[in-house]
């Protein structure tokens, strides 16, 4: 991991020794001609990207650009707020538009996790909250859930710093604990793809140095897209890059190319400090 | 030492300086007559009431080997009379036991029977037992009903309703509902309860007619309690793939019900005490039966109980008034706040336990 810099991430970047190559890499998810509203008003226009499997994506841009409106798009959190819609366009996994009369939001959730900017943490036991999805599709067996509660921890980092308090409350973890018991949360229902919405904007560097190293972990196993408002945090830990810009997806590309090679000019002033 | 009086900040009276002085006191003697009236009230009934109520013990030859005449008999007409040159004053049974006594004892030594003359009043022997169980059975009926009514309605409003016409005519709706008089609640639970139903004066027409008076205070606060549920939780919840319903049951509603229960204490205090509501659909005068006492189950529903709040009305107004009738009035005062506390006092404590399991 490289430590932050003051000079313009342009200008240091180095390529992750954990990136993976784009070769062999397969796409996950497409968006096509994407338009999004909230009421009236456009949010999304023209959206075209291709994500691919297993590797990390990382939304960037200014505040209010878009992104993570795109990423709430992708398991459909947006349907909970009033007045939002699709004009046009397909959000397709594996192939499958996900706003098609037949996909259950539902159903699409357990595959498509999410972690939230404020760690969220249920006022339950760590060992609840990590089983919360489990149980809610009645899987009742004790060892099931003891065997899912230490494969997930482990997964996300955090095992050895809570083996010894599972019952006590989820609340009394620090505050990258907390995130990574999110973390652990999810992956606990074996998404394919995990959500990561600013997931370090309230934490330490060192807590978030811990869940930058965790998501190059998880990456081996799930597709992760991060909407992060670090550009460090996005060239330290993304395969691929997206800059947003009101609404538009103004370039996306390997992260490489995006942090030293940028195409469009917008791109290089944001991502060399000078706006946003 | 000699100082030259050069202090500039010396005080300088003045009207705005007075005025200061005057508000401030006009306050302070407001917060203290409030505080006087709280302490008269209070005062008075615990003074008086308690009189009767600690007054009314008395031993018994069977276990618990005491008891409490005015909290465990029914209401009974006080007998006042001559007897042997001293004044006696007994509750209607004790009354007929000792005359049917004395004239067997009479009779018994060839004597002629005695002649007792009595002066009579109503209601004011005996104790409040029927009234107690009647105002808990009406508490509990109508907080079960508004509860499971104002509760479904707030997760509707605050979870599933869009804010439109319809939501914007329900809270009115709402609104206008919290600001009807009881009397009001009282004729429509009569016309439409007792009358257009048919149930009669009854448990369940006082139930409802109690239920409909505090939905609006159970509705207001169990949405606002609902509100203050953090929407991580409910966010988090749904990520993981939950139903609407499984995350409100399992992860929003653990969370508000201590809120919910601070709402309905004061919902029990005022379906305790409203005596409008019930006096023309559940309440009795008087009644000699105890609620249980019921051949089938339906009839329970179907019957009238007394209240605490409608004896108050009814010894204070109802019968004539003379030295006896105080001891009543306070008494069941006295005892009426008592239960009113408790039951507060018990939601609190349970409000707190959950609170303190529910924390974040």
């Amino acid at each position: 991991m490289d430590t932050p810099s003051a000079t313009p991430a342009s200008r240091t970047f180095n390529v992750p020794a954990t990136a993976t190559s784009a070769e062999g890499a397969q796409t996950l998810i497409e968006i096509d001609n994407f338009d999004f509203y909230y009421g009236a008003k456009q949010a999304l226009f023209d959206i075209n990207i291709r994500i691919a499997d297993k590797r990390v994506t990382a939304f960037i841009g200014p505040s209010g650009c878009g992104k993570s409106t795109l990423l709430r798009c992708l398991n459909r959190m947006n349907d909970l707020i009033d007045g939002t819609s699709v004009k046009r366009g397909s959000v397709k996994i594996r192939s499958i538009d996900i706003n098609g009369r037949d996909v259950d939001s539902i159903e699409l959730r357990k595959r498509v996790g999410m972690v939230f900017q404020k760690s969220n943490p249920f006022p339950k036991s760590i060992y609840e909250n990590i089983i919360y999805g489990l149980r809610i599709q009645g899987v009742k067996s004790k060892s099931r859930l003891d065997e899912v509660v230490e494969k997930s921890l482990r997964g996300a980092a955090l095992w050895d710093e809570v083996k010894d308090r599972l019952h006590e409350s989820g609340l009394g973890l620090s505050g990258g604990q907390q995130q990574r018991l999110c973390i652990a949360r999810t992956i606990a229902v074996e998404p394919e793809v995990i959500l990561m919405d600013e997931p370090c904007s309230a934490l330490d560097p060192i807590a978030t140095a811990k869940v930058e190293e965790l998501i190059h972990e998880l990456k081996k196993q799930y597709t992760i897209i991060i909407v992060t408002h670090s550009m460090q945090q996005a060239a330290r830990c993304s395969d691929q890059t997206a800059f947003f810009y009101m609404g538009k997806l103004i370039e996306f590309g390997e992260t490489r190319d995006i942090f030293m090679n940028p195409k469009n000019p917008q791109t290089e002033a944001y991502v060399s400090g000078r706006f946003g | 030492m000699t100082t030259v009086s050069t202090n500039t900040f010396a005080s300088r009276p003045s009207t705005g300086r007075s005025l200061e002085k005057s508000t401030f006191w006009i306050f302070r003697i407001a917060t203290y007559v409030i505080l006087l009236a709280g302490f008269a009230v209070f005062g008075d009934i615990v003074f008086k009431g308690s009189a009767t109520v600690f007054g009314a013990f008395k031993t018994t030859s069977s276990f618990p080997y005491f008891t409490n005449t005015f909290l465990t008999e029914a209401p009974e007409s006080l007998y006042v009379f001559e007897h042997k040159g001293e004044k006696r004053e007994m509750g209607d049974t004790e009354y007929r036991a000792f005359r049917e006594k004395e004239t067997a004892a009479a009779l018994a030594a060839g004597k002629p029977a005695p002649v007792f003359e009595a002066a009579s009043y109503v209601y004011s022997a005996g104790g409040i037992w029927p009234c107690i169980v009647g105002t808990v059975l009406l508490v509990v009926g109508s907080m079960t009903i508004a509860l499971l009514l104002g509760v479904s309605s707030a997760i509707f409003l605050s979870e599933y309703a869009r804010d439109g016409t319809f939501v914007r005519f329900v809270r009115l709706a709402i609104l206008n509902l919290a600001g009807v008089p009881s009397i009001v609640f009282g004729l429509f639970g009569f016309g439409m309860f007792v009358i257009y139903f048919d149930w009669n004066v009854s448990l369940l027409a006082g139930w409802f007619t109690l239920a409909f008076m505090v939905l609006p205070v159970v509705i207001t606060a169990s949405e606002e309690a609902l509100k203050a549920v953090p929407k991580g939780f409910r966010e988090g919840s749904l990520a993981l793939g939950a139903t609407k319903w499984q995350t409100i049951q399992s992860n929003v509603l653990p969370y508000a019900l201590p809120g919910i229960l601070t709402s309905s204490i004061l919902g029990i205090a005022r379906v305790a005490g409203e005596t409008a509501p019930i006096m023309f659909t559940a309440a009795y005068v008087v009644r000699d039966k105890m609620p249980w006492d019921v051949e089938k189950i339906s009839d329970f529903f179907f019957q009238g109980v007394m209240a605490l709040p409608y004896h108050i009305y009814v010894v204070s107004s109802k019968i004539p008034q003379n030295e006896y009738t105080s001891r009543v009035q306070y008494g069941t005062a006295f005892v009426f706040l008592g239960i009113v506390a408790l039951i507060a006092a018990s939601s609190i404590i349970l409000r707190n336990k959950l609170r303190g399991r529910y924390k974040w």
